[in-house]
Formats: structure tokens, C-alpha cells, sequence
């Protein structure tokens, strides 16, 4: 203190600090100092560089699927701070609260430092020697008596793609399709519905690419607050462009506060806003004609669906206006290209599958498709929930979505290069391969059978829990009473899980701590398919061990570590990690194109990410005839990706494609092949063809040796290992997975054309009973599933007359156990409230900031506190899903390990979520319930 | 030798209450939770054509208030406008925040009775009067990063370059560039620039 209270004594006045304040970066700006005993002359180097020695390591925020880059200053091994990631193209430097808080994920107090296990309700430290031997003789003893599919586990959307295919192969290895993860909950319904409309499940364009829209319509999505950084695109459309943005959503969100055209419509509405919008466009005569005969099956029945839906009608369905509808409507079909943006509150519904077609078909039907500008921009949830959807993580499908039929696993089999007999010995029968697992929305039902189950003839006995908040979905007290009864949990994850607090259980639960992504390097899939590296910032923190170490371990004690290794490195358990596993994803995974994913290339990419064009992301100088991240499809190593899906004006080498040719040929004798001259330019064929197969390529007049014919022959583009396809076809300017039709009709959906349906929990009795829902399914990922019967059980309107919607924070993130670890984004947004409009709070007798109980349709309620807010109507209040820590006003704090407890606790919104998921999918109903609210 | 004059710029338009500046200001410095350097709010929420949001903090303004009326003169404003203040000096009477028009001193409240702490606020990432990039300096004031050439991090970070900081004149274009762009429509002066700078 005293050192510096002489430094600045008198003699050292202001004005001297004028001087040598402003000469920035002149190391004689410390001269001043240079007489005391104290002080030094500063060499340049220190005056300028705080760190000397440092490195700045590029990785990717771990957050959302934006994938704003991250760069990590690291001096001696510790990351010191954050820099800015000015080069990185699709961030440009921005970072929105949680990406300029990544340093947390390493910092934080709170943070997983050893291995623990409940015993006797108390949390005991163990070691990892005591862990895995304990979890490893316990699962063997459950598969011994019950089965593989006795476990369920469930991955992550937060893993890299690396270890997010090696928890699926770990599943397959183990012998279940019991294995599931985030994308679930978010955008299950987004992946069976586009991919069944055009061939591939994904966002059809780039973020950068919205700059070149006229108009953006975004229903059911609020970027604003979930994609901040990406949101950046939009203003600057706004601005380069004149582009209208189009809000049409239940509340007035910050993403509406920058909306030209802002329009509120009932939750659960959304198709019949949209056949109002088609029965305008056809009355019109605003549709692109010659579009839909040359490229889409079916669309005559939409067109006839549409018929009924006049403005009156919809205007009573979805309370909107006509004058609104007619200016949507206009508007949008009017100012080309137009794209289109949703997320969660299109996907979240008993309808998600419909409503996610529903929007392609429109985007169809005005021509939008396939341009740049235009597209269906499904904005994705995490950072890695694309690369985990790719790499299969689901129930219904091994990697690359190559499903689960007997050709899949004949694929993968070769792939892993192990014998599919020895497979098919680890599954309990053959047909079980075949059979789609539990999902992540209902796999409590596997111990709590409250309704019937299929899955071998016996329960759920263990979960092993790896990065995935299982606390995000519908019916928390269902999920809590699985998580308390089921024999063994397995959690791991850098920071506690909430389901580890929200379980009562007094035994045989074990904590694994995990490292983050910045404590390992692989690759990471962004929304718009871009696949980037990440490098390693630090080494694993306090005696934290990697997913892929702990699955690598769990394989060995499990007796197939050795078939599970085969594929990589030497084949005998020499290998680089990730980038062997990088090597095996290329090789393996050629339905989507991920044969272009070398880690050469993706590592180029991360080094020069300056490289790249904003708004096309094309590559320039060394990186030119490259896209950034390689979108997929990226059909082998020299392709340049593909940044906007379904576009015929780019031959295939720069990315063009038409649609997929994914259901056959023709379907009642109408054919599904690509209309004449609807075909990439360059193309061989200038019109609809099949898949590359070895006779199609000798048909459009490829050569093949007698060497190559053997290695091809009864392969497909997909199922061909070599590559050899892909090549002679791209040599052809042929689209490797054909050239088709898309479909407007679905005929393996229940509905085929997307129909309005009524919520399970319906505002209006009326409306549910003119547009009931689906009759109740059986067998629906394992359980039986109610549908009608959950609608019709009671009036609920009643009891419960406040519609209710859950939804983000900009400051946290899904189960929120990462952001409320975080103290200053604790800070921000500290407490669980409801949005309640005040007119609606003051007639229940409720002031702004009391506490007041939120009842959900199943019996159970949450205590929270009410905010006012103008943001929503006064028939509807939101929720967000953030928080956990608190259950039915019970507060949960005794239940965290000591040193682990976040900075903010809640109650969940979704223990009052109700019962409802969707058909397709079973991804829960959470934007649009019913409640009750009440002063406290 | 003309010296640049340095401003800060939240630009409403494209400001979505996103934080990134504020928690980047955080953890750069480190700060403690109960300061918050630069601020987000968001009036008229919910309330369309009304809702807008905009990023405060310092705004180093031009015959700076708190620098007038601080008793013990603790101030020194650099030559770029960058106004700085000596924590050593501060005995943490608050006048500085009555003075300000933005409500940007902050004043740690973890001492005994009630008592305040020295002020802390934006030091435009340029540091103290401690030696420059020393361990002390960050630890008092946080990153010197204008000493080091580089960008304050809130602007740097911000997600949708709403929040603009350098030169009034770089500053001053590009808020020019977006206007037209937007077709003339908007604030004739950037927000709160009347206030701080008095156009000067």
C-alpha cells in the first residue's frame, strides 16, 4: 500500500498521467516509475502483452448451435481470459452473455471435482478405481439377469461428435437401442418431418445467407433471445436489405421488438395460420406452378386441405385477424426470397411432426426453396445437438440416421469392422435390434409402467446419464419417481446434474465428474451443418476424466472394449484420439455426407477462419472453392460442402442438389423423380435418377475396372465404403443420393398432409372437439401413449383457464445447470418467475414480484414468483424452463454434495408440464398447456 | 498531432438485451457480482413500436461530471477522453454517482455498517494509474487492454455490434452508414451523446 501511495505522491500529477496515458503502447509510458525500489522498467514485451508467453487456442462456445468461436488465452496452462474471435465468420467476434462467460465452465467453484456415490442417503467421496468397478459390476449383474435393454442410456447433445458416436456404438456394443439425447426434446419432430418432406432433416440454408432475404417469417422462434449472436444476420438484413421480418407468435418477444410485422396468434395454431396463408396464396394465384409440378409429390391434396381454411375460419381457430393474415400473407408471398425460421414452438406440440412439414410445404409451394435467401433456417439447440442428432444418438436409428433395419446394422457392422453375428450375440433377440428404444421424453415409464411397455419382458433397471439435463422434459414428478425407484443412476457431467438433487434415492447413485469441451478437442456440428474444430484449451481440471476415457473404461470392465476399438487407429487399440474417430465418422457416415470431414480439413478451416465470406461463408485465397465447415452434405475430400440444400443452379461439385430420392420411384403411379430439367447444373442427367449404384453410373457413362465393379457391386452411395460411387458420380456432376421429388404428402405419417389438430390441453373445448387429436398409439418407443384419452379425460379448461407456455432466457441455458453455475449469469437472472399480464394477475388479487403457485393439469404446482409483463396476453403467462433446485415448493438444497449447490435455484416449469407428446416423435408438449395460477 | 477521442455508441435498433457486454465486462476483469461496470435495460418491454433496449456504462464523457465535483480529486481524464480515477484516492462518498448522468460509479457494499467501498466503473478497458498490464493494475482496475492496442471487450463481444467504441469520428460513420441504411429513420444524435459529449 505504501509503495504505491509514494508512487503517486505529488510530484507525479495529473498532467504527467496525460502524457504518459496516451502515448499507448510506448514502453517509456512507465518511465515514471523507474526511480522507485518497487518498480522496474517494463520490458516492451510486458507492457504491451499482460501474459507474456501465452497462446490463444480457438475452440467453440459450448452453448448454442450458432458455434460462435471462442478464443482461450492460456499462460502456464491456466486460461486467463477470453480474447476476441474477430475472424470467426459466423460469429464475427460476438458473443452473447453465456459465450462471454465460457470461462466460467472452467472457473466455476461449483464445478464436479471427484467421483461421489449416495450410500445410506448420504453423498460419499469414492475414487474412479471404486467407481467403475462398482458401476460396472452392477450393470454386468442387470445385463446377466435382465438383459441389455434392462439400461437405458442417454448422451449428449453437448459431447463432441466423436464421443457422441462412440455413446451410440457404445449402446450397440452393449447390446440396446436405449440410448437417446437432447434433440429429443427440441427438434425430434424437425427431423422426421423435413427429412420425410425433403430427404434430409436439417436447416436448409445458412445463418450469413439470411442477409441475402427480402422477407423473414419467424414462427415459433424467438433468435432474439436463443441465437443471439446469429440473430445479428437478421438486423443486418433488415439493413443491407430491406428485409422484412415477420413475427407471428403468441407473445411479444424481444425478437417481435425488432419485427416489422408483429402478429399474435393462439399457441397450437399454427397450421391452421398456415393453410390461411396457402388458401390466400392459391386464390391469388401467388404459387410457383411450374416449381411444384417439375419438384413436389402431393401437393394437389394440401391444396384441396387448404381449401376449407378461409380467413374467417382461421381467424376463429388462431384469433388473428383476416386484415393480419391478408398482410402476412402478401407480404411474404411477395417479397422474394423469403426464408423461414422456427424452433421450439413449432416443434414442441402433439402436432410437431405436422407443423414441421407444414412450413417446407409453404416454403414449397412459393418457390422459396432451394435459393439463396430463401429455406427453411430451423435454427438448432445446442452446440452439438446437429453433430448428435448425425451421429445417431437417438432411439430410432444408428448413425448418419441410416435407421435401424437389417441393412443399417449390416452397414455399421462392416464400418466398425467387426462380424454381425457378433452384433447381433450382444442384442437379446435379433428383432430387438430392429425395435426403436425408449426416448428421453418417456423412459420412466420403463420403471414406472403407469402405461404398458414392450421392451423385452422387462423394466428399466439402470440409467447412465452422460451430459444430458433429463430434467427438460414434461411431467417432472413422472421423470423424479423414475429417477427414485429405478435400481441404478449413473449421472456424469462437469456440474451436478439436476437429477442427481431432484431424486430422493438414498443409494446406488454415482456421480462421475466429466471434463468440458474445452478440456478435449474434436469436432462440433453448428446449426447450419457446419462442422468445426475445436482445440484443446486446458487439461482435464481436478480429477475430472473425458466421456470417451470414462466409455473407453466402462468398455473395457464390460468385456468388449477390444470389438468397440476395432475401427480405430491400428485396430488394436493404438490410436489418436479424436481424430482416428474423426476418420472412422468419414469413412462410415456417407448418407449425409460426412465422407468430406477429414480432420486435416476441418483443422484448415479452424486455423483460418478469416478465410471466409460473411454472408456466402465461401472460402477465399487458400480456402477458396471451400464453404466454411464443410456443410454437409461434403461428399468426400475434395467437395467443397454445401451451404444451401436443394439448389439446381450449382452443380454438385460447388454444392447443388435437388431434392432426395428417399421413397422409391413412384407411389400409385404417380412418379417421384425430378421433373425434366429440374436438375443440378452440369448434371448428366438432366432430370429425376435413383441413388448412385454401379448400374446407374454405367448407364450416365462411367468406367469402372474389374477391381473397382467387385468392390461396388450391391452397394449404394451410402453403403459404399470406398468412395468409389461418390467420386465417379461428382466426375458426372451427379447428385449422389438421386435426384426426386419432395413430398407434400407422407403417406407413413398418420397424417398425411398436416392437419390442425387441438392441443392435449386445449384452451377452447370447442375447438378440440371440431379438431380432435390422434387416437391413443401403442407400442410408441417402447410404451403405450395416450392421445385422445389424455384430451378428452375432463374439461380442463375449469380447473385450469390460463394457457401456458415455457421458453428461454437469453442468460441460461436448457436444465440451466451450467448458466446458474455461472456467478454472473446467476446474477442476471437469479429467480424462477411467470410472465402474467397485469390485468390477469390484479383480478386474481396477485401484485407484481408475490409469490403465487402455478398448478399444472396433472395435480402438481410450483411456487414462484409473478412479473408482470405486456409480453404476454391476458389468457396467456410463460414460463421459463431454467431452473431447478426447488420442487413443488420444496426447497431441494440438503440434496446437493457439498461445494456443488449453483448460485441460482427454482422451481422447474416443467413440473407442471402435462402429459402430451407428439406422434411421430414423442417430443413433449410444452409450449402449449393450461394452468392455474394462484396468490401464495 | 491530432489525438482520436474515444466514445462509446449503443446503437437501439440492434440492441436485444442479449448481456453478452455486461458479463464479458465481468469476467474480464473479474469483477465482483455486486458491481456491474455496464449495464442492459430494456424499457417499454412488451409494448410494440414502444420496447427498446440499450447498454450503459461510463460514458467518458466530455468535461466529465464526476471528475468536477469529486472531492478529493481523484479524476484524471487522458488526453483521448478516456476518463480513469484512482482508487486510492477515493474515499467513496458517492458524489461522483449523484454527478453522473448514467449512474455509472459503483460502490462495493460488503463493508462494516453499511460503509461503501472505493467507486469502481468502466475504465474503457485502459486500466489506472498503477504501472501498466502490472499484476496490481489488474487486480485494482482490471485488463489494460487499451495499452495492450486492443478493443474494450464489451464492444468487441457485443453480439450484434449494437455497442460501438473508438473513435467519435469511426464511430460516427458507421452509426451515419446504418441510419441511411435504415432510410433516414431513428435518433438524430446517438442516444445519450447530447448528454456525454455536448457534441464535442
Amino acid at each position: 500500500m505504501s509503495e504505491i501511495m509514494s508512487a503517486l505522491n505529488a510530484k507525479v500529477g495529473r498532467r504527467s498521467f496525460l502524457k504518459m496515458a496516451a502515448v499507448a503502447g510506448a514502453f517509456g509510458a512507465t518511465a515514471g516509475f523507474a526511480s522507485e525500489k518497487v518498480t522496474r522498467a517494463a520490458t516492451e514485451e510486458e507492457v504491451k502483452n499482460p501474459y507474456p508467453g501465452s497462446k490463444l487456442v480457438k475452440t467453440i462456445c459450448n452453448v448454442c448451435s450458432v458455434g460462435c468461436g471462442v478464443v482461450a488465452e492460456v499462460h502456464n496452462g491456466v486460461w486467463v481470459r477470453q480474447e476476441v474471435a474477430g475472424d470467426h465468420p459466423l460469429s464475427l467476434g460476438g458473443h452473447c452473455c453465456k459465450g462471454a462467460g465460457m470461462i466460467d465452465m472452467i472457473r466455476s467453484d461449483v464445478r464436479l471435482k471427484y467421483p461421489m456415490e449416495k450410500v445410506g442417503g448420504q453423498w460419499k467421496r469414492i475414487s474412479w478405481e471404486d467407481a467403475y468397478t462398482k458401476i460396472s459390476t452392477h450393470l454386468k449383474a442387470i445385463r446377466e439377469k435382465h438383459g441389455p435393454d434392462a439400461s437405458m442410456f442417454l448422451g449428449s447433445a453437448k459431447m463432441s461428435n466423436e464421443q457422441a458416436y462412440y455413446l451410440r456404438k457404445f449402446a450397440a456394443f452393449y447390446g440396446t437401442n436405449n440410448i437417446d439425447h437432447q434433440a429429443r426434446l427440441c427438434h425430434s419432430s424437425t427431423v422426421t418431418g423435413v427429412s420425410n418432406t425433403f430427404g434430409y432433416g436439417a436447416m436448409t440454408n445458412q445463418l450469413g445467407d439470411i442477409q441475402n432475404s427480402k422477407a423473414v417469417l419467424i414462427m415459433g422462434a424467438n433468435p432474439a433471445v436463443a441465437h443471439p449472436v446469429g440473430f445479428q444476420h437478421f438486423l443486418k438484413a433488415k439493413e443491407r436489405n430491406n428485409t422484412k421480418l415477420i413475427v407471428v407468435e403468441p407473445r411479444f418477444t424481444k425478437t417481435a421488438a425488432k419485427a416489422d410485422m408483429y402478429v399474435r396468434l393462439r399457441s397450437g395454431t399454427d397450421i391452421a395460420f398456415i393453410y390461411g396463408m396457402i388458401h390466400l396464396i392459391l386464390k391469388n394465384g401467388w404459387e410457383d406452378k411450374q416449381y411444384l409440378q417439375d419438384r413436389v409429390y402431393g401437393y394437389e391434396d394440401v391444396f384441396k386441405e387448404s381449401e376449407k381454411w378461409t380467413p374467417d375460419v382461421v381467424s376463429k381457430v388462431t384469433g388473428v385477424s383476416e386484415e393480419e393474415l391478408f398482410q402476412v400473407t402478401k407480404t411474404f408471398a411477395s417479397t422474394k426470397p423469403g426464408c423461414l425460421v422456427w424452433t421450439m414452438g413449432w416443434t414442441q406440440h402433439s402436432i410437431g411432426t405436422s407443423n414441421t412439414r407444414v412450413g417446407p410445404i409453404l416454403q414449397m409451394i412459393l418457390g422459396n426453396m432451394g435459393v439463396e435467401g430463401g429455406g427453411c433456417n430451423i435454427l438448432r439447440g445446442h452446440d452439438n445437438v446437429q453433430g448428435a442428432s448425425d451421429m445417431g444418438c437417438s432411439s430410432e436409428t444408428l448413425p448418419g440416421y441410416y435407421g435401424l433395419e437389417n441393412p443399417a446394422w449390416a452397414h455399421f457392422s462392416r464400418v466398425w469392422k467387426v462380424e454381425p453375428d457378433y452384433i447381433k450375440s450382444r442384442f437379446k433377440a435379433p428383432e430387438m435390434m430392429n425395435k426403436n428404444g425408449f426416448t428421453l421424453a418417456r423412459w420412466s415409464e420403463g420403471v414406472m409402467k403407469n402405461d404398458a411397455i414392450y421392451n423385452a419382458g422387462t423394466d428399466l433397471k439402470a440409467l447412465v446419464v452422460m451430459g444430458c439435463g433429463i430434467t427438460s422434459t414434461a411431467q417432472l414428478q413422472e421423470v423424479k419417481k423414475g429417477l427414485d425407484n429405478i435400481e441404478l443412476l449413473v449421472i456424469t457431467d462437469p456440474f451436478i446434474n439436476d437429477a442427481a438433487i431432484l431424486t430422493d434415492r438414498k443409494d446406488n447413485l454415482f456421480i462421475l465428474p466429466v471434463a468440458t469441451q474445452f478440456e478435449t478437442s474434436g469436432s462440433v456440428t453448428a446449426t447450419g451443418r457446419n462442422v468445426q474444430w475445436r482445440s484443446k484449451v486446458v487439461e482435464p481440471q481436478y480429477e475430472c476424466k473425458t466421456d470417451h476415457d470414462i466409455m473407453f473404461e466402462l468398455a473395457r470392465r464390460l468385456g468388449f472394449y477390444d470389438e468397440y476399438t476395432k475401427a480405430l487407429g491400428d485396430g488394436k487399440g493404438k490410436f489418436e484420439w479424436p481424430e482416428d474417430a474423426t476418420r472412422e465418422i468419414a469413412r462410415g457416415i456417407r448418407s449425409i455426407g460426412m465422407g468430406g470431414h477429414t480432420p486435416e480439413r476441418l483443422k484448415k478451416h479452424q486455423e483460418n477462419w478469416h478465410m471466409f465470406e460473411e454472408v456466402s461463408i465461401a472460402g477465399m485465397g487458400p480456402m477458396k472453392g471451400e464453404y466454411y465447415g464443410l456443410p454437409w452434405p461434403c461428399w468426400n475430400e475434395t467437395h467443397s460442402g454445401s451451404p444451401i440444400l436443394y439448389n439446381v443452379n450449382k452443380p454438385v461439385s460447388d454444392g447443388g442438389m435437388g431434392f432426395r430420392l428417399n421413397w422409391g420411384v413412384e407411389k400409385d403411379g404417380v412418379s417421384l423423380l425430378a421433373g425434366e430439367g429440374s436438375a443440378p447444373i452440369g448434371s448428366a442427367i438432366a432430370k429425376g435418377h435413383g441413388p448412385l449404384t454401379l448400374e446407374l453410373l454405367e448407364k450416365a457413362g462411367a468406367t469402372f475396372s474389374e477391381e473397382e465393379k467387385a468392390i461396388v457391386a450391391g452397394k449404394n452411395f451410402a453403403t459404399d465404403l470406398s468412395g468409389i460411387l461418390i467420386k465417379k458420380g461428382l466426375a458426372l456432376g451427379l447428385t449422389p443420393y438421386g435426384n426426386g421429388k419432395a413430398r407434400a404428402k407422407a403417406w407413413n405419417f398418420p397424417d398425411q398432409i398436416p392437419m390442425h389438430r387441438e392441443p392435449i390441453h386445449s384452451y377452447s373445448p370447442e375447438m378440440a372437439k371440431a379438431y380432435p387429436t390422434y387416437p391413443d398409439k401403442k407400442d410408441h418407443f417402447r410404451v403405450d401413449t395416450k392421445y385422445i384419452s389424455a384430451q378428452t379425460r375432463q374439461d380442463y379448461t375449469k380447473e385450469f383457464p390460463l394457457i401456458m407456455i415455457t421458453g428461454r432466457l437469453v442468460t441460461h441455458s436448457g436444465a440451466g445447470a451450467e448458466t446458474r453455475a455461472s456467478k454472473h449469469l446467476a446474477k442476471l437472472n437469479p429467480e424462477m418467475f411467470v410472465d402474467i399480464h397485469p390485468n390477469t394477475a390484479l383480478n386474481l388479487g396477485i401484485r407484481n414480484g408475490e409469490m403465487v403457485w402455478v398448478y399444472g393439469v396433472e395435480g402438481t404446482r410450483i411456487h414462484v414468483k409473478a412479473k408482470f409483463s405486456q409480453t404476454v396476453d391476458e389468457k396467456t403467462v410463460f414460463l421459463p424452463f431454467h431452473y431447478m433446485g426447488k420442487f413443488q415448493g420444496k426447497d431441494l438444497s440438503e440434496n446437493y454434495p457439498v461445494g456443488t449447490k449453483p448460485y441460482a435455484t427454482g422451481e422447474s416449469a416443467n413440473t407442471v408440464v402435462g402429459y402430451g407428446y407428439d406422434i411421430m416423435t414423442q417430443i413433449p408438449e410444452t409450449k402449449t398447456g393450461l394452468c392455474r395460477i394462484e396468490k401464495a | 498531432m491530432d489525438y482520436a477521442r474515444m466514445k462509446f455508441y449503443c446503437d437501439e435498433s440492434r440492441c436485444i438485451e442479449c448481456d453478452g457486454c455486461s458479463v464479458a465486462c465481468a469476467e474480464a476483469h473479474e469483477l465482483p457480482t455486486g458491481i456491474s461496470r455496464r449495464k442492459v435495460v430494456t424499457i417499454n418491454e412488451g409494448i410494440p413500436g414502444k420496447e427498446m433496449s440499450t447498454s450503459i456504462a461510463c460514458m467518458h464523457c466530455t468535461d466529465a461530471p464526476c471528475q468536477q465535483v469529486c472531492p478529493v480529486d481523484c479524476f484524471y481524464i487522458r488526453e483521448d477522453g478516456i476518463v480513469l480515477h484512482d482508487k486510492n484516492k477515493c474515499i467513496g462518498c458517492g458524489y461522483c454517482l449523484y454527478a453522473c448522468p448514467f449512474g455509472a460509479p459503483q460502490f462495493p457494499r460488503d463493508g462494516a455498517f453499511g460503509a461503501k467501498g472505493a467507486m469502481d466503473k468502466c475504465t474503457m478497458c485502459a486500466g489506472g494509474p498503477l504501472e501498466t498490464n502490472s499484476e496490481k493494475e489488474r487486480h485494482l482496475y482490471g485488463q489494460n487492454r487499451i495499452a495492450e492496442g486492443k478493443v474494450p471487450v464489451c464492444a468487441a463481444m457485443c453480439s450484434t455490434k449494437a455497442l460501438l467504441v473508438g473513435d467519435a469520428e469511426s464511430v460516427s460513420n458507421v452509426y451515419r452508414a446504418r441510419v441511411m441504411a435504415r432510410g433516414g429513420k431513428g435518433a438524430n444524435s446517438p442516444y445519450g451523446w447530447d448528454k456525454a459529449y455536448k457534441n464535442q
